[in-house]
């Protein structure tokens, strides 16, 4: 894992988030441990179901009852925010926690002014006159692309597309220099060009400013270009964690394997498309053991066990499995870069 | 914005025009004309001379279009009690309804509200539970009963408040009205408490459903997300989604109001245009009665048109659609 | 924007869905419905008033309104003093010395007629305009929805006033003006759900079948329809006896000679200031319970059918 030397922004161990349903327990996270620094993007990478989005809720603190957080810890610049205070999690949040969602159209208040939705933003952590919070505003526009921002400041969010209103949740989340951003599948509905864009200009802004960026998606090609490591989950674990590069070209995790695998480009015209057989396990019904077991052509008695975490010598990543690829396998197999 | 407000009064026109015309058609030709018009102790000759003079006589358009053209010039004839202009006679009153409707209204607005949202925030607690079976309550019991036992305790028994009648009046832009004084304010209390009851179990209603459909949105997380505190986000992010379709209903509802005040002017002796038109029933003032129908009617009207403007000014979203249409 | 306004504060649902179980669906309507102890017990409620309402000539002590018992030396007497035909007033005598209870036996009856009759042409007029406004679509529908819309925009007791001043006293002009209130939204009603099953697939099926339309209309479309008027009937009863006696209350419903509980409650009115409360209050409450109890029976079929809607 790329570490600059310095103390990690987020150090993630063993969390567990769990739903308390009336038809049972759903385990969403299950034992989750990671770790980011400053300027630097993770990748958070799985199916919907798999965990991800529970996490980043996890850490920001924003989980909806029936859901709690179990055990584990999410420690934030030294300081664990299990256990919050409210109070605290209000001085966090915004400020050096930030959050994008992944559908701009609901993110935005449809009956209040963009300019309002910025400026309270401001004034929730910091004793500025409105006159210098929409400065600040106009400025954070303007940093994601939006030109006009004058005008735009007054307009409704129901006057901008979808890709503006992206940016302009983005811009909320710059707007008091956060040191970590969570992103949930932001640009997920949007068109292909746009996400481009705003991938190319997260990575930028990143690199300027020291900001620690955790970005969930399902999508593997936006985490290639854009992450420095990438973590996979299923069913609420982490099965492969480590360096983009290394990862995406060899990986070592059946499940990983199969995932970029069967991304179309990967394959030879004509030859039928790699897939994982089978279909994410309900959460409440898991298999025993490890949860990905009963899709593996790699499957064996021992994984009716709990895999652990272990870091095969010379791969530079840490995977749970009983069965991993062997890393000369991998090689051979995925020869050729992931296109990016 | 221009265009809107034109369509729209044109469709109020029609609706007034027709209004008119049922009401017309209604006590003419269902009712005899003649006993309505003509006070049942005109002799003889004053009746013959009343025919000719109100047109009686003539076909039943002829006397369609007489009445259209008096009423458009504020003509709707004069009671047979009090001898002056039945228009006039409403519009004395008029005061004294609205004053009731809008604090029944205001009641039911700032009492209404807050409890509605109390109620969604914490849907399962006692406090939400008591609360709507309190709105059952509210609007299942018949306003004339409730008013009565209001008066029956709190006047008769505890002596708190003074059981019928208006307060003490003062001159506030141009009208009568009694809520400046605390006198005024003790006669006012009652009915327009009892005016309020069904409103209130409306808007708490409407407001709980709001606020439990409107916490589980997006945007509302992504405000706790930018760490605004929950005060603001009750207040300024909730309440505005909310208010929109609350004020709307509102708005339609002061007309409804208007009209049901009939009832609590009845049983308060409230002085208003509702207990003008029970007292001309009983005393067979027809031309009051007609009168006061085709002016509610058009007030009704009017109220509507006003609430549609004010939705659009309202909600940005509708705004731009109807610019657009 | 139009403002045919649905402003029936017990339409605003406020519940969750209920789960579902494996029985045939009248035995889970029944196991649901009973889930509310509340709403059974309202529904003894209404049985028992109806059952006062039916046979009232035969259980009440008195008849009030035979002219020759009644003697105004019986004038306001509190409720369990004795008249002077040795019967006991178990809820004291009125003004002109009739038996307050027989009184409220005989005005839940009138009251209860009126209420429900009404409810009943004004459903059976409402479906028809209704099923034919969805069946028939295009500019029946809008023409009938447009008539629909105006009248609902107005409040009940505006139309009721109206009519009553028109046409006089008398029960059948208040049946009239109760049926004129109510059809339009038994007819809205009716509508919007036969749209939604018009949509579907069943029909089809039976037009393929070439059936007539007034049999596709009646045998097909009408069952999916019941729930929602199920629901819909009862809270406009509720209504439509609340509106009765508010009317009869202000002298405009019914006459003298036939007292429905609101006029009963106008005739105690004048007394409650000079201390005989009883004469206001007894018949106030026997209207008060009846309404309740319809309207909690209401709530819960409204819970438990609308779930059902959605399958």
């Amino acid at each position: 894992m790329n570490t600059n030397g310095s103390r990690p922004t987020l150090q993630v161990s063993h969390l567990q988030t769990s739903f308390m349903t009336k038809v049972g327990e759903v385990k969403a996270v299950n034992d989750v441990s990671f770790s980011v620094h400053p300027g630097q993007v993770l990748g958070l990478v799985g199916e919907s179901g798999s965990g991800k989005t529970v996490t980043g809720f996890s850490i920001m603190g924003l989980l909806d009852h029936p859901g709690r957080i179990i055990g584990g810890e999410i420690q934030f610049r030294g300081e664990n925010l299990v256990g919050a205070t409210k109070k605290r999690w209000q001085q966090l949040r915004g400020s050096q926690i930030a959050m994008v969602f992944q559908d701009p159209m609901m993110t935005l208040n449809p009956v209040l002014r963009i300019d309002t939705q910025m400026i309270e933003a401001i004034r929730a952590h910091e004793f500025v006159s409105r006159k210098e919070a929409r400065q600040r505003a106009r400025d954070a526009l303007g940093q994601v692309g939006i030109p006009s921002p004058d005008e735009r400041l007054k307009a409704y969010p129901h006057q901008f597309s979808g890709g503006m209103r992206q940016r302009v949740s983005i811009a909320i989340a710059l707007l008091n220099k956060p040191d970590l951003i969570i992103a949930d599948e932001p640009t997920t509905a949007l068109d292909v060009t746009i996400q481009a864009q705003i991938l190319h200009e997260a990575q930028k802004l990143c690199q300027e400013t020291g900001t620690a960026l955790i970005w969930i998606t399902h999508d593997l090609s936006v985490i290639a270009g854009l992450a420095d490591d990438v973590a996979v989950m299923y069913a609420g674990r982490i099965v492969e964690y480590g360096e983009v590069d290394n990862v995406l070209d060899h990986p070592l995790h059946p499940y990983t394997h199969g995932l970029i695998g069967s991304v179309p480009s990967r394959n030879r015209r004509g030859s039928p498309l790699h897939q994982i057989p089978g279909m994410t396990p309900s959460l409440l019904n898991l298999p025993q053991g490890c949860a990905f077991r009963t899709r593996c052509p790699q499957a064996s008695d021992i994984c009716a066990t709990v895999p652990d975490v272990s870091e095969p010598r010379g791969s530079g990543r840490l995977i749970r499995c009983h069965t991993p690829m062997l890393l000369t396998e991998s090689i051979t197999e995925l020869s050729g870069m992931f296109a990016t | 914005m221009t265009v809107f407000i034109i369509r729209r009064l044109m469709q109020a026109g029609v609706v007034v025009v027709l209004m008119s015309f049922i009401v017309f058609s209604g006590v003419f030709l269902v009712g005899d004309p003649v006993d309505i018009l003509i006070s049942d102790e005109a002799d003889e000759e004053d009746r013959e001379r009343a025919i000719a003079g109100l047109g009686l006589d003539k076909p039943f358009h002829i006397q369609y279009l007489v009445f259209l053209r008096n009423a458009s010039q504020g003509n709707l004839g004069d009671s047979f009690i009090f001898e002056e202009p039945a228009l006039l006679l409403i519009l004395e009153r008029m005061p004294a309804t609205f004053e009731l409707a809008l604090f029944a209204l205001l009641l039911a607005v700032v009492v209404g509200i807050p409890l509605g949202m109390l109620a969604g925030l914490r849907p399962n607690s006692v406090t939400s539970k008591s609360i709507m079976t309190g709105s059952i309550l509210g609007f299942s019991l018949p306003t004339f009963w409730v008013g009565i036992m209001m008066m029956m305790l709190f006047a008769v028994i505890l002596g708190w408040l003074p059981s019928t009648g208006r307060g003490p009046t003062t001159t506030f832009l141009g009208m009568e009205v009694s809520f400046t004084s605390w006198k005024g304010i003790s006669h006012l209390l009652m009915p327009a408490i009892n005016l309020s009851l069904f409103k209130l179990a409306l808007v708490i209603r409407l407001t709980r459903a709001g606020t439990r459909e409107v916490i589980h949105q997006d945007y509302i997380k992504f405000a706790q997300a930018k760490g605004i505190s929950s005060s603001r986000i009750v207040l300024v992010h909730l309440l505005k989604n909310i208010l929109i379709p609350v004020v709307t209903v509102l708005g339609l509802e002061f007309g409804g109001l208007v009209a049901f005040s009939v009832v609590t002017e009845t049983v308060f002796a409230w002085p208003g245009m509702g207990k003008l038109l029970i007292d001309s029933i009983g005393m067979l003032d027809r031309p009051v009665i007609v009168a006061y129908l085709m002016i509610i009617v058009f007030l009704f009207v009017v109220i509507n048109l006003v609430v549609d403007i004010v939705y659009s000014i309202l909600d940005p979203r509708v705004r731009l659609r109807e610019m657009k249409a | 924007m139009t403002t045919g306004g649905v402003t029936d504060p017990m339409l605003v649902n406020t519940e969750e869905t209920v789960g579902e179980s494996t029985q045939t669906p009248y035995r889970r309507f029944l196991e649901d419905f009973c889930e509310n102890k509340i709403a059974v017990v309202s529904f003894v409620v209404v049985v028992v008033v109806s059952m006062i309402a039916l046979f009232a000539p035969f259980i009440a002590p008195t008849d009030p309104y035979d002219l020759s018992t009644v003697t105004v030396e019986d004038k306001a007497l509190s409720p369990g003093m004795t008249m002077l035909s040795g019967q006991v007033a178990y809820l004291g005598t009125d003004g002109s010395g009739r038996d307050l209870l027989s009184s409220i036996f005989y005005g839940l009856r009138i009251s209860l007629t009126v209420g429900i009759g009404s409810g009943i042409i004004a459903l059976a007029i409402g479906v028809v305009v209704g099923l034919s406004a969805a069946y028939f679509g295009g500019r029946t529908d809008a023409l009938i929805m447009r008539l629909v819309d105006m009248q609902l925009s107005f409040p009940a007791i505006l139309i009721a006033l109206v009519l009553l001043v028109t046409l006089g006293k008398g029960v059948d002009k208040t049946l009239i003006a109760l049926i004129v209130v109510q059809w339009a939204y038994y007819a809205r009603t009716v509508r919007g759900s036969a749209l939604v099953e018009r949509n579907k697939e069943y029909i089809e099926s039976a037009q393929c079948l070439v059936l007539s339309k007034p049999r596709i209309l009646f045998r097909h479309l009408f069952p999916n329809v019941v729930a929602p008027i199920i629901v819909v009937g009862t809270m406009q009863t509720a209504h439509a006896i609340a509106l009765e006696a508010t009317l009869s209350f202000l002298g405009l419903g019914m006459e003298q000679t036939e007292p429905s509980l609101g006029s009963l409650i106008a005739n105690g009115f004048d007394y409650i200031h000079s201390g005989h409360y009883w004469i206001t209050m007894y018949p106030g409450m026997a209207l008060l319970v009846t309404i309740v109890a319809i309207n909690l029976v209401g709530d819960q079929l409204r819970d438990v059918l609308n779930p059902r809607l959605q399958r």
